[in-house]
């Protein structure tokens, strides 16, 4: 491995970049742009990392990946988190990505390091993350022999990335990751893995910068079509029963000012689905919460009434949509979203779209402007009138577990309430995410953090990882469950050893909630695999646990601590805290949609239905 | 269910087959024939590929393929407009009793004898999917001892062109 850590600058006689900088020694100014460099194409790697303007990378080092790990030793612009597990890894690039809209990069080695990353990149393709893989490969000559962990992660990952790259001659290096950056952040965002063969980072080539990048057949639509823009417009302002139906690509975007613009101007009411939480303010009147299999009575109702839904970055997911046959029956279709793919797909648009969130957002209110200046404002008295109602009827709550136990509802509310809306929250998968989702208030985009599509358990404490890094001075709570808690909490480790002071709301109902939520409504309350002896053995001892990784560990189990252990975590900043919140097991997940059924047949709480009771529209 | 033509030009790349042929059968489409070859461009492959889907989820196979990255251009032919073209290579059991009567119905298609033994022949036969099952109708009678197909290959009519650069079906 002497190609790897050989020093190139004093061979090829150029001046050192800053990066070879040693301690003590003042950084040199860089080479001009564009000049070549000879370098291993490690440190090829390395410069271009730092060229796209990369911070962290969440990794682990092996075998393979080896050579990269030796320059990246002294790179000053790029630092390298040692997470605990490459899952890890995954999910903090795409926690980070998602606090920041800005690309998250992972590292793994070859064989299992990478086949460790499928589960993040899975999530992050769903969720359209930024997010761009590293990877070790088996020297050339080895690839197909079955070598020592060799894994074919291109062929593993082709269906669950935007693109992926094996690159087979270090020449290519800079070109690989200066594409791989530009396809995960533009366009639908999504996760690009670049895989690179020990040898080749080994060889030595030469470095330039910018690389000439060749994507012929990359060329997302940004801008809109007038027309169409035109006639959204003039429903808009026409219609009597009309819904802002907001995804998460409003967020991706960053079109949440002008979202708020375009609501305002037309008074048109917004739903914000479980990965545009954020998008729009909760506080704001205009907002009806979220809307699907657990969205609230006001917004399921509002969007099944709706004779116009105007879709914004969202893709008329199951469990937005229920049963695709009697969702929204009444409602003209706008559909806007940067992937042509996703229009139509699942219902039909009347009224397509394509283009940036931002862009069509912003012409919309254009057009909008127009229409009102022609026909008048719109009239929406009627609708209003009658959302209110659902508002006032079935606004979000729960209650209090008759057998006396804290409400995790409670616990998560009173998280969000104390800790407030500056700080970032990431969930896990389940009951607790859902609570999560209903009973924080969101103001600012980029402030809930989630697993969307894949709905990847565990994916809270690496993801509030990520968003640290991206964040250092803001609080980050994750709320996870017990079940979530036990499949990632190895990265509280590297949380505590490399500084990532983050809180933990472990919210321990001793069970996988949700699943046994279903088993009560569904199988006859027949518990199968649901009780993980978190309450009835203790086992794992979350506090113990914690403390035993380097963070404070704290308990809560009754209503009156909740306030003060909450601001007691608030207060420790020199390490991570995990809080065992020890709530009732009984405690369910309304309202809700029952999967297969139809949206009309919401049940605010079990037995009460809304929309069948009484059809006032 | 209808049987749609796509002529889709891809970068010529390792893996571009797989990830097209992947993407049919993850989305739950099946190719009936899929046939690859370069173009008068090196960096630019074409692949002719017939699927048999209605129109709408042939409009989402599309799209879907049009982000794959390496994937330049799609373009759906029209059969009305457009020369469409298989070809067959078949072994028939041809001993010097019925030769003579396989060469006729060989001429009647205008296919040709590429090999010659004293017990078969081996035929060529280029054409439409039509002609060329008409053609191994008439011959299986003698005995099809080996038989085997490329997939559908073809160009739009007229002097516009399907390139990496425009568009003209």
């Amino acid at each position: 491995m002497t190609s790897a850590t050989s020093r190139p600058s004093s061979r090829a006689g150029h001046p050192p970049a800053a990066r070879e900088a040693r301690p003590g020694s003042r950084p040199k100014p860089a080479p001009p742009v564009g000049t070549p460099v000879r370098v291993t194409g490690a440190q090829s790697l390395v410069r271009s990392l730092e060229a796209v303007g990369v911070e962290v990378v969440f990794g682990i080092p092996g075998g393979t990946i080896l050579p990269a790990y030796d320059p990246l030793l002294d790179s000053t612009k790029v630092r390298h988190v040692l997470v605990r597990h490459e899952q890890g890894a995954g999910h903090a690039a795409t926690g980070y990505a998602q606090a920041t809209g800005k690309v998250g990069v992972c590292m793994a080695t070859s064989g299992p390091g990478a086949t460790n990353l499928v589960t993040p990149l899975a999530d992050a393709n769903m969720d359209s993350v930024p997010v761009v893989a590293i990877t070790g490969q088996q020297s050339r000559a080895l690839i197909g022999t079955d070598a020592f962990q060799e894994a074919d992660i291109c062929g593993i990952t082709m269906p669950i990335t935007k693109h992926n790259f094996l690159v087979t001659d270090p020449a290519d290096i800079p070109a690989a990751i200066a594409e791989a950056f530009h396809l995960a952040s533009t366009g639908r965002p999504g996760p690009v893995l670049v895989d690179i063969p020990k040898d080749v980072l080994q060889e030595l080539t030469s470095f330039t910068w910018p690389p000439e990048m060749r994507l012929p057949g990359y060329r997302p639509t940004l801008r809109p079509h007038g027309k169409q823009v035109r006639e959204a417009a003039r429903l808009m302002t026409s219609s009597r029963r009309p819904v802002l139906y907001v995804g998460g690509g409003v967020i991706k975007a960053r079109a949440s000012e002008e979202l708020k613009q375009l609501a305002e101007l037309t008074g048109i009411p917004v739903v914000t689905t479980l990965m545009a939480r954020g998008a729009f303010p909760d506080s704001h009147g205009q907002h009806l919460g979220m809307p699907g299999m657990h969205g609230t009575v006001a917004a399921v109702a509002a969007m099944q009434r709706a004779d116009l839904l105007v879709a914004l970055g969202a893709r008329f997911d199951d469990r937005v949509t229920g049963q695709l046959g009697s969702f929204a029956p009444d409602a003209t279709i706008v559909h806007a979203d940067i992937d042509p793919a996703e229009i139509s797909k699942n219902r039909k648009a009347d009224v397509p779209i394509v283009g940036d969130c931002r862009e069509i957002i912003n012409e919309l209110i254009a057009a909008v402007r127009v229409e009102v200046e022609g026909a008048g404002e719109p009239e929406l008295d009627a609708w209003w009138t009658q959302i209110e109602a659902w508002r006032d009827t079935y606004p979000a709550g729960y209650d209090w577990p008759t057998d006396g136990s804290l409400s995790p509802q409670y616990v998560i509310e009173r998280i969000g309430e104390l800790v407030g809306p500056d700080a970032l929250y990431t969930a896990g998968v389940g009951q607790h995410q859902m609570w999560a989702a209903q009973f924080i208030s969101y103001e600012k985009p980029g402030t809930w953090i989630n697993s969307g599509g894949l709905g990847t358990m565990g994916f809270a404490v690496p993801a509030a990882m990520g968003a640290k890094f991206a964040f250092p001075d803001k609080q980050v709570w994750a709320i996870d469950g017990d079940g979530c808690f036990q499949m990632t909490n190895q990265e509280l480790a590297t949380c505590a050893i490399e500084g990532a002071p983050i809180k933990v709301a472990v919210i321990n109902n001793g069970n996988l909630g949700m699943v046994r939520q279903w088993q009560n409504l569904f199988y006859s309350g027949r518990y199968s695999s649901t009780d993980l002896g978190t309450h009835a053995h203790r086992i794992p001892d979350f506090v113990l646990l914690a403390e035993s990784m380097g963070c404070a560990g704290l308990r809560c189990d009754s209503k009156d601590d909740v306030d003060d252990i909450i601001k007691k975590a608030m207060d420790i900043n020199d390490r991570p805290v995990v809080i065992d919140f020890v709530v009732g097991a009984d405690a369910q997940v309304w309202p809700m949609v029952a999967a297969g059924t139809g949206n009309d047949e919401i049940m605010a709480a079990r037995g009460i239905r809304p929309l069948f009771e009484d059809d006032e529209v | 269910m209808s049987t749609h033509t796509l002529s889709v030009l891809t970068e010529n790349k390792p893996g571009v087959l797989a990830r097209v042929a992947g993407l049919f059968s993850r989305r739950g489409f099946n190719i009936e024939s899929l046939a690859v070859g370069p173009t008068e461009n090196p960096e630019v492959s074409r692949m002719t590929i017939v699927v048999a889907v209605e129109d709408l989820p042939l409009e989402q196979v599309t799209k879907q393929l049009n982000k794959l990255v390496n994937v330049i251009k799609i373009v759906e032919l029209d059969p009305q407009v457009s020369v469409q073209r298989e070809l067959l290579l078949v072994k028939v059991r041809a001993d010097a009793t019925v030769r003579s009567q396989v060469l006729e119905t060989v001429h009647l298609f205008r296919a040709k004898v590429v090999d010659v033994s004293p017990e078969a022949l081996t035929v060529e036969a280029t054409g439409t999917a039509d002609k060329i099952s008409a053609l191994l109708r008439m011959l299986e009678p003698y005995g099809v001892r080996e038989l085997v197909q490329s997939g559908m290959v073809a160009v739009g009519r007229g002097s516009k062109s399907i390139t990496a650069t425009s568009t003209r079906a």
